[in-house]
């Protein structure tokens, strides 16, 4: 039977706010267990949560860049259960009337078609802690700095239909909370995760099969494999007459499995309510609009212009978009270099990208940065260096301090286009190949490339190569 | 010294008359002496209210006078939370707990000089109407050891009303404050809602818990809620409006002031004795002025049962916490984490706590939330908008803060019914977070009986000028127990 995949996704952003969402704890990653938890994070009795306003702002600048509607009335409900990383026994979190409504989504597929995507909702909630199983013997610790930290809860509509299609709206959304900077994006410490709601029905049916929950998976390459083996391991227990089972599942990536975590009927009644220690929040229309005036020009707009305005094919302009840094890294280089748009998208994506995935560095923490860049691009489109050259000085660039003129200057690695030291290297050449000039003569064209080639050696590399060329078979013919 | 009120003990430190060591000591000694009898308090914090007090004595006498309370002696229920002192709330699973801050309520009345003697006992986490509730044993009432004081805030009713301290902190949550008043003869306002922070007071149920002072006058009162009140950007529920001055206009005239008699108070069901001081009261109350007119309240009937889901429903919640994993009880030898959650808890709380945390979990779970809960919920508007309409017609209302004078202990805990309709009067106030106060208004068998106002929003400040005005022309405020 031809099966068809149905995928909805729940993204949770870690919003990038100082402090958490309701007490003033700061948010940093990575600080010393339970150093970054305060008597409100702690649940402490009596304390009371005061809500970030920052975290509320982030969430409607959400809602602009994806052109959903915004809750103008908010309330925040408490989702109850017991776990030793909830202090208070409940989660602060939104239910019915959350900030962020019915929205869409672009998301450009690989064959280049563009495919749209609902967004459901997207809600405010607090994060829990941790649980520590290392170090202790026979016992779990617990630890709170996480809890309390603001995170945006994106909910998809089940309108995905492969797991490439559900990595790359995933990639969207991160692209476009990492652009309007509510969001670091960080998917090893946490700061992105994807939950994945999977189901199967057999091609052309209307109604949604059962579906299974994948959480933990905290990498895009994960998600695609989670769900590819999700969707295999319900279409094997179909095909043998089996019933999917309404669950959660965890993916394992050392086993590249899922395993069910809990089924429905274990399911917890979280018994939401009102908070009643927040007042419902109300979002005026003077404050969307203060908020839209931040909003930074978005991907897809971003695509179009480098398109229309420099030139760019398609595939350039997606790769120079891909996050806001490499746009603003591509627009710096463009414009302080005077270069074309796509000698700058050649060196970026090229070279630059290369040497950032070898020493596993993000743009943003690249050794050299758009400034210095953009003289290297600057040197190769006046002629100073050749791309050979340029190779060569961007290696000196990355170890050390220096300009791209300095490493040139002091590295004597300047083009050399005056034609009466060409000359004369060539005159060399030919003086020490006699026989080599002979077999030329005699027809054997190819040799060109042989006498370039010694002259390039001759000249270290920086030989116009144009100019070479030219002189080169002008004085092989006299 | 343990008969002056507040404002005389105030222009006796000020006049030399006594230093505020003399007076924190005077009534630390009656606490001791009558403690064994009362139990109206957890904890007696003698050393540091002694230091506290020679302290604000070199400070006045180097011309340095606090605060509107300087060296005056003060309790705190033992729901606040206080910095580096045991705080309870009546529980077993705070029995160890010392909590890191101040309530904003402690604060404040530190601030302005007052002098914390101790945390008084209450019903466990302020569920209560007897306070026989409490881990650390039941409180009698000074009138009558044989009868409880009310409750929850019964420890600070008590210990006003036997005056071993002449002013105390208590919550309300559906007539915790008032209820207690009345059986004890003193004094007890409660405060609009979001008037008075609520951080650091132990919640029970966060929508209707609100702190108010207890005292032996309105004039007390005024004087303590001045320091209480205000807005606090740390508990979101709170007010931002400015304070009045309470003090300031307890002298205003009653002339004009319209009261509303609720007939659903005055029905059959009212006992005689009570109602015959009521008109008493009321008949005081026109001398000075007041006109009453008869009004309809008609959904009263539907406060207590809707109390009775919305507050646990809340407390369920709220109790969550209370886990035995960072602080509080813990259970021995706990075999795994559903052992140390189910053993601390059920070690941890008393009956009547667990009995509200199962209606409320009950009344939140799926299925019966609309049933219950949202329906509470939309009575609690219906009662609300009784009162606004009220309101447009006159200034106060008035009625019985409780349907009896003090009952005997163990009278009413074989019937947790019975024991919740003892709030009968005093819930709807809360449900609508309107401003409450009780005043003692006669006796009956040799037990006091209070007279109950409520005020429409903000009006504490009206609320305690018909209250002194009441107090300044009859005496039942100023009896103490034989």
């Amino acid at each position: 039977m031809q099966w068809e995949t149905v995928i909805g996704l729940e993204i949770h952003a870690q919003l990038a706010t100082q402090s958490k969402i309701f007490s003033a704890s700061s948010t940093q990653y990575g600080a010393e267990p339970n150093t970054q938890a305060n008597a409100v994070d702690l649940g402490m009795p009596g304390v009371l949560p005061v809500l970030n306003r920052e975290a509320v702002r982030m969430a409607v600048k959400f809602a602009l860049a994806t052109n959903a509607e915004i809750g103008r009335h908010n309330v925040f409900s408490r989702k109850n259960y017991f776990y030793p990383d909830l202090p208070k026994g409940y989660q602060i979190s939104q239910m019915s009337l959350p900030i962020v409504g019915n929205g869409v989504v672009s998301v450009e597929l690989e064959d280049g078609v563009v495919k749209e995507v609902g967004l459901t909702r997207a809600h405010l909630e607090e994060d829990a802690g941790k649980s520590v199983h290392e170090d202790f013997h026979d016992a779990t610790g617990v630890d709170l700095n996480r809890a309390g930290t603001p995170l945006l809860e994106i909910v998809s509509e089940p309108d995905m239909r492969s797991a490439k299609e559900a990595v790359a709206y995933a990639k969207k959304i991160h692209s476009i909370v990492r652009y309007i900077e509510i969001c670091d994006g960080n998917m090893q410490e946490g700061s992105f995760r994807c939950d994945a709601n999977v189901s199967i029905r057999p091609a052309g049916e209307a109604r949604l099969g059962t579906r299974s929950e994948i959480k933990n998976v905290n990498s895009f390459r994960f998600l695609e494999r989670a769900i590819n083996f999700e969707v295999e391991r319900q279409i094997d227990i179909l095909e043998s007459g089996g019933q999917v089972v309404q669950e959660t599942r965890l993916y394992d990536a050392d086993k590249d499995e899922t395993r069910s975590m809990r089924s429905k009927e274990e399911a917890n009644d979280y018994r939401y309510f009102p908070d009643p220690d927040l007042l419902p929040v109300q979002i005026e229309e003077e404050l969307i609009e203060s908020i839209r005036k931040t909003l930074p020009e978005l991907p897809d707009a971003r695509r179009a212009r480098f398109m229309s305005a420099l030139e760019l094919s398609e595939y350039d302009a997606g790769v120079m978009t891909s996050d806001r840094y490499t746009a603003d890294y591509f627009e710096a280089v463009v414009k302080k270099s005077g270069a074309s748009a796509k000698l700058a998208c050649s060196w970026i994506s090229g070279e630059l990208f290369s040497r950032l995935n070898k020493d596993g560095l993000e743009l943003n923490a690249s050794p050299v940065d758009a400034d210095r860049f953009s003289q290297l691009v600057e040197r190769v489109h006046d002629n100073t260096i050749s791309g050979k050259i340029a190779k060569e000085v961007l290696d000196k660039m990355w170890s050390g301090a220096d300009t791209a003129d300095q490493v040139i200057e002091k590295e004597g690695l300047r083009q050399i286009s005056d034609s009466s030291e060409i000359e004369k290297m060539i005159d060399d050449v030919i003086a020490a190949n006699p026989d080599q000039v002979a077999e030329y003569k005699s027809g054997k064209d190819k040799l060109l490339a042989y006498f370039v080639g010694q002259v390039m050696k001759a000249s270290r590399g920086k030989a116009n190569p144009g100019e070479l060329n030219k002189l080169l078979q002008e004085k092989l013919k006299g | 010294m343990h008969t002056l009120t507040l404002a005389s003990m105030r222009s006796g430190l000020e006049n030399g008359e006594f230093s505020s060591v003399e007076l924190c000591q005077h009534f630390i000694d009656r606490i001791k002496k009558q403690n064994e009898s009362l139990n109206a308090f957890v904890s007696i914090t003698e050393e540091q209210a002694i230091a506290a007090a020679r302290a604000a004595d070199e400070s006045r006498a180097s011309g340095n006078v606090t605060g509107a309370l300087h060296g005056l002696p003060i309790a705190h229920k033992d729901i606040f939370c206080t910095e580096g002192v045991r705080t309870t709330c009546g529980s077993r699973m705070l029995e160890a707990f010392v909590p890191p801050y101040n309530a904003t309520v402690v604060e404040k009345l530190s601030a302005a000089g007052a002098i914390c003697l101790g945390k008084t006992n209450m019903d466990e986490f302020a569920m209560g109407s007897s306070n026989e509730n409490s881990y650390f044993g039941a409180v009698r009432n000074p009138w009558d050891t044989d009868r409880v004081p009310g409750g929850s805030s019964g420890g600070s009713a008590a210990a006003v009303g036997g005056r071993l301290v002449p002013a105390c902190t208590g919550t309300d949550t559906g007539g915790s404050i008032r209820q207690p008043a009345a059986f004890c003869g003193i004094t007890g306002l409660k405060p609009t809602y979001g008037r008075v922070s609520r951080y650091g007071m132990i919640a029970f149920a966060s929508s209707l818990d609100q702190g108010g002072p207890m005292a032996t006058s309105a004039e007390d009162c005024a004087w303590l809620l001045n320091e209480m009140a205000g807005f606090d950007e740390r508990d979101s529920t709170s007010i931002e409006r400015d304070k009045d001055d309470y003090v300031s206009t307890l002298v205003n005239s009653l002339d004009g002031v319209t009261i509303g008699l609720p007939k659903q108070y005055f029905d059959a069901g009212l006992d005689a004795s009570i109602a015959s001081l009521l008109q008493q009261a009321i008949a005081e109350l026109e001398k000075l002025g007041a006109k009453f007119v008869d009004i309809d309240l008609e959904n009263q009937h539907l406060s207590v049962p809707a109390y009775y889901i919305v507050a646990p429903a809340e407390c369920s919640s709220n109790l969550a916490r209370f886990d035995g994993v960072r602080y509080g009880h813990r259970c021995e030898d706990p075999k795994d984490l559903e052992d140390l959650y189910k053993r601390s808890r059920a070690e941890g709380f008393g009956r009547e706590v667990k009995r509200r945390i199962l209606v409320g979990t009950y009344a939140l779970s799926a299925g019966y939330y609309d049933a219950y809960y949202l329906k509470a919920q939309k009575i609690r508007s219906l009662i609300s908008q009784d009162f606004s309409q009220a309101f447009e017609s006159v200034d106060f209302i008035l009625g019985p803060t409780t349907p009896s004078p003090a009952f005997k202990v163990g009278e009413k805990t074989g019937d947790p019914l019975e024991m919740y309709l003892n709030d009968i009067y005093t819930i709807p106030a809360n449900l609508a977070g309107l401003p409450g106060i009780s005043v003692p208004c006669g006796e009956v068998g040799g037990l006091p009986v209070g007279m109950q106002l409520v005020g429409n929003y903000f009006e504490e400040a009206r609320l305690l000028n018909v209250a002194h005005q009441y107090q300044m022309v009859t005496d039942w405020h100023t009896r103490i127990p034989g």
